[in-house]
């Protein structure tokens, strides 16, 4: 049988797998159905956004109390914090380690893969009507990839010379050799952990758009796609591209701190600046990577709760397309004040400046979209409106920055911090909420605890805003990033207080937090038992059950309409979901296109 | 607390261009986020659903896709085109100078060397200082920027000026103060252990005391 | 299996055009292009940036016998194409000769780069920056030192990259060698020897790229 012919078949009989239970090992560990997959990712990115949230706690403390002993301070290395008879005080070099991991931390091993390893894995075949990913032997190499490196990460706090120190940009020459920052295998730890990453990411990228170019169910055309996968799709194209280089760079600085090659040592004759364009040419499409696929999860939410069709939908794909590409042009907005020539900042600056009209324009089809609709104020619609809200304002100081001359006075402040965390926190991880919440029942057969989520809602977006909404101000003010004492500068002295506000505000934040991780675990075994479609939605995975089965549709699906089909007039109830036959149109037979018969030597 | 969004005073030439377009940026900025969030918290509220509500079956506009995506697209390329002038300014028009210095930055220290007597750079009258960079009035500095080791980034924030110092690069950064006093300068990119205490003093003097001050260290530093 | 029975009670997929396997393997590649245009962007970064650490091709490297490693790196390109074409005609044995033949020619390559790479240590063109102290070919050890760290380290990174991925196909020949050996491939299904195709052609290809802007220019 040709290949062809061997995919098809396995495609029709809704996938070969096993009628008897698999052992436990190979349903939970070592599974390779990507709906589990998922939750692998999900549950290991959920404990890294954990860790990184600590690592942020430690350097709030130093930030609003600078060089006084931190409560539990004792508890840790003479390396990390220096012990005095009133208690610990953090380290210089320790803070610059937290610095490092908490950025590197809460990028690569939370945002990242719950953004992708999460949702890309769950939604993906469901919304395009597949039983599973393209490869899903592969599928279970990428996770089972992103553990170790997981591992490696955090194992290079307990080496001696600590955990990396260079930011997570990791600039060269300070990276490039532990004489300029005293970590040594901290370092490198850093550099393979996100190598081997890097790979986890790549397989799982080749996956996904095999997947949606390939698998995609009859009748669901590319503008039949909802916008979440669409942004998937455009965010893996995006990890296929971008990754190599930075694997490329991250091996060229492992070389040189290893082998002794000089790519970005001045003092043998290597290029600093080199990292610089290798690393952000990599780096800028990756904060597309964070943000794309919070898009389509919000587009969801948003067009579902507010039982309204996505206003401009069109538009909407070619938005996303609009940033994926634009985003391989700008990558010198972060190298303005490099040394970079002056008129290359010139030719990055309008790049950027362009590069904010999709995002404006996602952002008013958003507003759009929820102007005249009957909006479902529920925690996940809530979270989603959060998303739309905090991204208009870390657009919007955006502008400030990609205006060179502005950027002068700006860059490697708090400013370019708060922008960072507005997009990241008020936008990524605000739309991991709502989607979470969203596809909870879902993953778990369960609805989470609706009262707890809105309790947790309100307290984090007000303690959020306390928390990055000054820190604007302390850029403005002229505080640099990555400073452990910032009161050894006079004219910094006087932002201690508001320092100590933001730092205070952390506290409280991360406090909040449990409640969303309380909720999350009470309703896996106590949350009320969800339908198959509990939020009346259109797209594919709600026509299967809460979870679905292996192999996810019993029947091959057969898609007539978009996504987005609320308050229709053609429907009786508010939604109309893709896959319910017209009822005017003739039987389904005739409209599934006649099969390619393969040529014996296949295509 | 100071929850203000005005920049800080600045005293060089250029720097009341760059906070001006600071500015500008804000109000422009300002406006689209009152107006936006606005809009956003006035549907949240007006459109809540209700009993009997139903939402408007609407795809979308052609002409408002057009309107929104031309309307930012030219805001924000007028912000770019004006801001290159004042960039051009800056970095690439580079004005004759009243007092050329060098600055090398290392950890954890700026060392300022200045031209000493004969007003050349590079000859055995250079004298140096550390953490301290003194200058005149109302003259362009036009500085050559090193670092011996690491990046640092050489920052002057009452002069809006930063600039990073590249290991193996000699880079020319540039300023006019145009009122004496004491001023801050500061490393901008993390350096390692001791980034948090490269900070140092820019005192700008009258031309008269320049000269006396240069004069003095000059002789000072003889050998 | 018929068409009929296929889509008996189920409705089929769209006619896929191009198989999974073989599309997974087109968009890796593509994923590789951008590694290796990152690794030869780099050092033509470099060489602009720093010509005085570059020489000549031939002042340092062995560019014959680099020459007769491409042409046999093609060579293995047209018994991989001799062997898919084989397959597609249903001849088993004939698979496994040209197989066996680009194994064997690919594991030359790399027996002449690790050759080469001997001699270039030897010569003491190396990729530690303090201990680059390249004379050139057949110069005496004494002589001056030619070119920089920036060539040392910018060319065995290049290099041996792409010797690493062309090893890791021979590999991936063997496997598939092995499978064809059990009589796993024929015409109605050849996907597996189909994608070690386009990846060994890949690598050729880069080779060539390689080759060119290294050896020749």
């Amino acid at each position: 049988m040709s290949t062809i012919e061997q995919e098809m078949v396995h495609a029709a009989e809704g996938g070969h797998h096993d009628h008897h239970e698999l052992p436990f090992i190979r349903k939970y560990i070592f599974s390779t159905d990507h709906k589990m997959i998922a939750k692998q990712f999900m549950f290991v990115s959920l404990f890294f956004l954990v860790i990184g949230g600590l690592l942020a706690t430690m350097m709030r403390w130093q930030l609003g109390y600078p060089s006084q002993p931190m409560p539990g301070g004792m508890l840790l290395p003479d390396a990390m914090m220096a012990p005095t008879p009133n208690g610990a005080i953090m380290l210089p070099e320790f803070y610059n380690s937290l610095v490092t991991m908490h950025g590197t931390i809460m990028i690569f091993f939370a945002i990242m893969p719950l953004l992708v390893g999460l949702f890309g894995n769950l939604l993906i075949p469901l919304q395009i009507g597949a039983e599973d990913m393209a490869f899903p032997r592969l599928n279970m190499i990428s996770f089972w990839l992103a553990v170790p490196a997981g591992i490696l990460m955090l194992s290079s706090f307990a080496v001696e010379g600590g955990a990396a120190g260079a930011g997570w940009t990791s600039y060269a020459p300070l990276s490039a050799s532990g004489e300029w920052t005293g970590v040594y295998l901290g370092q490198q730890l850093w550099l393979a952990s996100l190598t081997i990453l890097g790979f986890s990411s790549l397989v799982g990228a080749v996956n996904y758009i095999t997947t949606v170019i390939n698998m995609r169910a009859p009748g669901m055309t590319w503008f039949r796609m909802p916008l979440a996968t669409w942004a998937l799709f455009i965010t893996a194209i995006l990890i296929l591209l971008a990754i190599p280089v930075l694997a490329g760079a991250l091996i060229m600085l492992l070389f040189d701190q290893t082998l002794g090659t000089g790519f970005f040592r001045p003092e043998v004759g290597g290029e600093p600046l080199l990292w610089q364009h290798l690393f952000w040419f990599f780096g800028h499409p990756e904060v597309y990577i964070l943000i794309l696929p919070a898009m389509g999860i919000a587009s969801e939410v948003l067009s579902n709760r507010a039982r309204k069709p996505i206003f401009g939908y069109h538009s909407m794909v070619l938005a996303i397309i609009g940033i994926g590409f634009l985003g391989w042009i700008v990558w010198g907005h972060h190298m303005f004040m490099s040394g970079m020539n002056p008129l290359l900042g010139t030719s990055f600056m309008i790049s950027t400046m362009a590069i904010a009209v999709p995002s404006a324009i996602k952002t008013f089809n958003w507003l759009a979209t929820v102007w005249k609709g009957d909006l479902h104020l529920d925690s996940p619609m809530l979270y989603a409106l959060a998303f739309v809200s905090m991204f208009i304002i870390g657009g919007l100081s955006g502008i400030f920055m990609a205006s060179t001359p502005v950027d002068i006075y700006i860059h490697d402040t708090y400013f370019i911090v708060a922008h960072i965390h507005y997009v990241l926190f008020g936008g990524s991880l605000f739309a991991i909420f709502a989607g979470i919440t969203f596809w909870y029942p879902k993953m778990f057969g369960r609805m989470m605890n609706e009262n707890l989520n809105k309790l947790h809602f309100g307290l984090t977006i007000v303690l959020y805003n306390l928390v990055f909404w000054p820190m604007h101000n302390l850029g403005l003010q002229g505080m640099m990033r990555r400073i452990y004492d910032f009161t050894q500068y006079e004219y910094l002295a006087p932002l201690q207080p508001m320092n100590e506000f933001i730092s205070i505000s952390v506290f409280l934040l991360v406090a909040a937090q449990s409640i969303y991780a309380f909720n999350f675990f009470w309703s896996l075994f106590k949350g009320e038992k969800a339908s198959n479609n509990p939020w009346d939605s259109n797209t594919l995975e709600w026509t299967v059950p809460s979870p679905p089965p292996h192999g996810n549709f019993p029947e091959m699906p057969v898609v007539y309409r978009g996504p987005y089909e609320y308050s229709s007039p053609e429907s009786e109830t508010d939604f109309y979901p893709q896959t319910t036959p017209p009822p005017s149109k003739p039987p389904v037979q005739e409209l599934i296109p006649e099969p390619v018969t393969p040529t014996p030597e296949g295509f | 607390m100071n929850w203000s969004w005005m920049l800080p005073p600045s005293f060089s030439t250029v720097s009341g261009d760059i906070d001006g377009i600071y500015y500008v940026i804000l109000w422009i900025t300002g406006i689209t986020f009152f107006i936006t969030e606005g809009l956003l918290f006035y549907f949240i509220f007006k459109y809540r659903h209700k009993e009997g509500r139903k939402a408007t079956y609407d795809h979308g506009s052609t002409k408002m896709e057009i309107a929104w995506t031309m309307v930012p697209l030219v805001i924000v390329l007028w912000i770019g085109v004006v801001s290159k002038g004042v960039w051009d300014t800056v970095k690439v028009d580079v004005p004759p100078a009243g007092l050329e210095v060098i600055v090398t930055g290392k950890q954890f220290e700026w060392n300022v060397t200045y031209p000493g007597p004969d007003g050349a750079l590079g000859t055995s009258d250079d004298f140096e200082t550390l953490n301290e960079l003194h200058a005149p009035v109302d003259q362009p500095v036009v500085i050559t920027l090193r670092s011996d080791d690491v990046l640092h980034s050489f920052f002057l924030p009452e002069m809006r000026i930063k600039q990073d110092a590249v290991p193996g690069q000699d880079i020319t950064v540039w300023f006019e103060a145009i009122q004496p006093g004491d001023y801050t300068i500061g490393c901008a990119e993390l350096c390692g252990i001791g980034h948090t205490t490269m900070g140092g003093t820019l005192t700008v003097y009258t031309a008269a005391d320049f000269q006396a001050w240069s004069s003095s260290q000059a002789q000072q530093q003889q050998p | 299996m018929t068409t009929q029975a296929m889509t008996a009670g189920r409705a089929p997929m769209p006619g896929m055009k191009v198989y999974n396997l073989k599309l997974g393997m087109w968009i890796f590649l593509l994923s590789e292009v951008m590694f290796f245009t990152g690794l030869i962007g780099s050092y033509v970064i470099l060489r602009f940036a720093h010509p005085e650490q570059f020489t000549e091709p031939g002042v340092v490297l062995n560019v014959p016998l680099t020459a007769f490693n491409t042409f046999l790196l093609i060579c293995s390109s047209v018994t991989m194409v001799k062997a898919y074409a084989a397959i597609q005609q249903g001849d088993q044995q004939g698979l496994k000769n040209w197989l066996l033949a680009t194994i064997v020619i690919g594991a030359s390559f790399v027996g002449v780069q690790v050759y080469e790479y001997i001699a270039l240590v030897g010569e003491g063109f190396v990729p530690i920056a303090e201990a680059y102290h390249a004379v050139g070919r057949h110069m005496p050890h004494d002589g001056p030192v030619v070119g920089g760290q920036l060539y040392g380290s910018t060319f065995y990174t290049m290099t041996g990259f792409h010797g690493t991925h062309v090893s890791i196909g021979v590999l991936c020949l063997c496997f598939t060698y092995w499978r064809a050996a059990r009589g796993e491939y024929s015409a109605d299904n050849l996907g597996g020897v189909e994608i070690m195709g386009l990846y060994w052609h890949f690598v050729d290809l880069v080779w060539i790229i390689l080759f060119t802007i290294v050896y020749l220019i």
